[in-house]
């Protein structure tokens, strides 16, 4: 049972992935929808950071004082004026750690 | 003009930096299956037939948490439609690959993948072999992602859970997005995404996924009437 239910997820999946690579045309788009869809990054990814540092793994909302706040603030600073993907993740769990090894241990 | 194998490889060094979020995500993910009881080889072949990361831990918790397989399903669905999104993005670079060509590529559509290829894409217009590109980032994720989660499904959750690497994932979509925070309407899209997704996180099937993008969008088509 277990196995068809994720047989069936992962067609599902795939058809998510395949459908609009090859059913759309460059005909079928206008140039709005063209630049609407210029925001699909900043549309979509907010929707997995936002959730994953504000909301713990019980479901309920994080204090303002959370290490992960701290961590992600430092991150996107140094990820804006690095430019460098690395030094964006590794800034930010650098002081996720410094936090809650040495100030709340 | 680059090279298929030049392309390839570009594909390959522009992913690379994400695998440091990817790897213990991976291998969290495959603990956790075997964590919850599952049969390992079922844990495992989610890897390839689902190929997911984030909706392989929700489909094995909503089941282990006595959840219908068809609840299961559906939220792996829901939460797997982001990629509608990509694939329309997508399209138009890929327009001149073959039907079947288009089939085989759909496979390996991430989301860190798509996200360093678009970017690649935009500046590179005019290149003839675009699709290596993303076939650089997506195998890429697709034999570190294998690996990582068999890791987990083997070894166990060898990574310390006090490291808090959970964390690492929205570390990885904060260094994707960070650029565009140079531009205001960019920065308002993506708090319209955020907060929605905080709104509406409890929404069945976690919609929120869905529907936060759906909105950000909108409020994005907005933004561009009010520009003109």
């Amino acid at each position: 049972m277990t196995w068809l239910s994720i047989t069936i997820a992962g067609i599902l999946t795939y058809f998510t992935r395949m459908t609009m690579i090859v059913l759309v045309r460059r005909d079928l788009l206008g140039e709005k929808i063209k630049a609407v869809l210029a925001y699909v990054p900043s549309a979509v990814f907010p929707a997995i950071i936002f959730p994953a540092i504000f909301i713990n793994d019980y479901g309920a909302y994080i204090e303002m004082n959370d290490p992960k706040i701290f961590g992600a603030l430092v991150a996107i600073i140094v990820g804006y004026f690095s430019r460098n993907v690395i030094a964006t993740i590794f800034s930010g769990l650098l002081s996720y750690w410094i936090i809650i090894f040495i100030f709340l241990s | 003009m680059l090279s298929k194998k030049q392309l390839f490889s570009r594909g390959m060094l522009d992913i690379a930096p994400h695998m440091l979020s990817v790897i213990p995500f991976g291998i969290i993910c495959g603990a956790i299956g075997v964590d919850l009881g599952f049969n390992p080889y079922l844990v495992y072949a989610m890897s390839i037939i689902i190929f997911g990361g984030a909706s392989q831990i929700v489909f094995l918790q909503l089941l282990s948490g006595g959840a219908s397989s068809l609840v299961a399903v559906t939220s792996v669905g829901v939460i797997n439609s982001r990629h509608l999104l990509y694939g329309a993005v997508l399209s138009e670079y890929l327009e001149k690959l073959s039907f079947i060509k288009k089939l085989l590529i759909s496979y390996v559509v991430v989301d860190q993948g798509f996200a360093e290829s678009n970017k690649f894409f935009k500046k590179n217009k005019t290149e003839q072999y675009l699709h290596y590109h993303l076939l650089g980032t997506g195998i890429t994720m697709w034999v570190c992602w294998q690996i990582a989660t068999l890791a987990g499904i083997i070894l166990g959750s060898f990574v310390p859970e006090e490291l808090g690497l959970k964390f690492a994932i929205p570390l990885t979509f904060i260094a994707i997005v960070v650029q565009d925070l140079k531009k205001l309407d960019h920065v308002i899209v993506m708090l319209v995404c955020g907060i929605s997704s905080l709104l509406f996180f409890e929404a069945p099937f976690k919609s929120y996924i869905l529907i936060s993008p759906v909105i950000a969008l909108f409020v994005a088509a907005l933004l561009l009437r009010l520009k003109k």
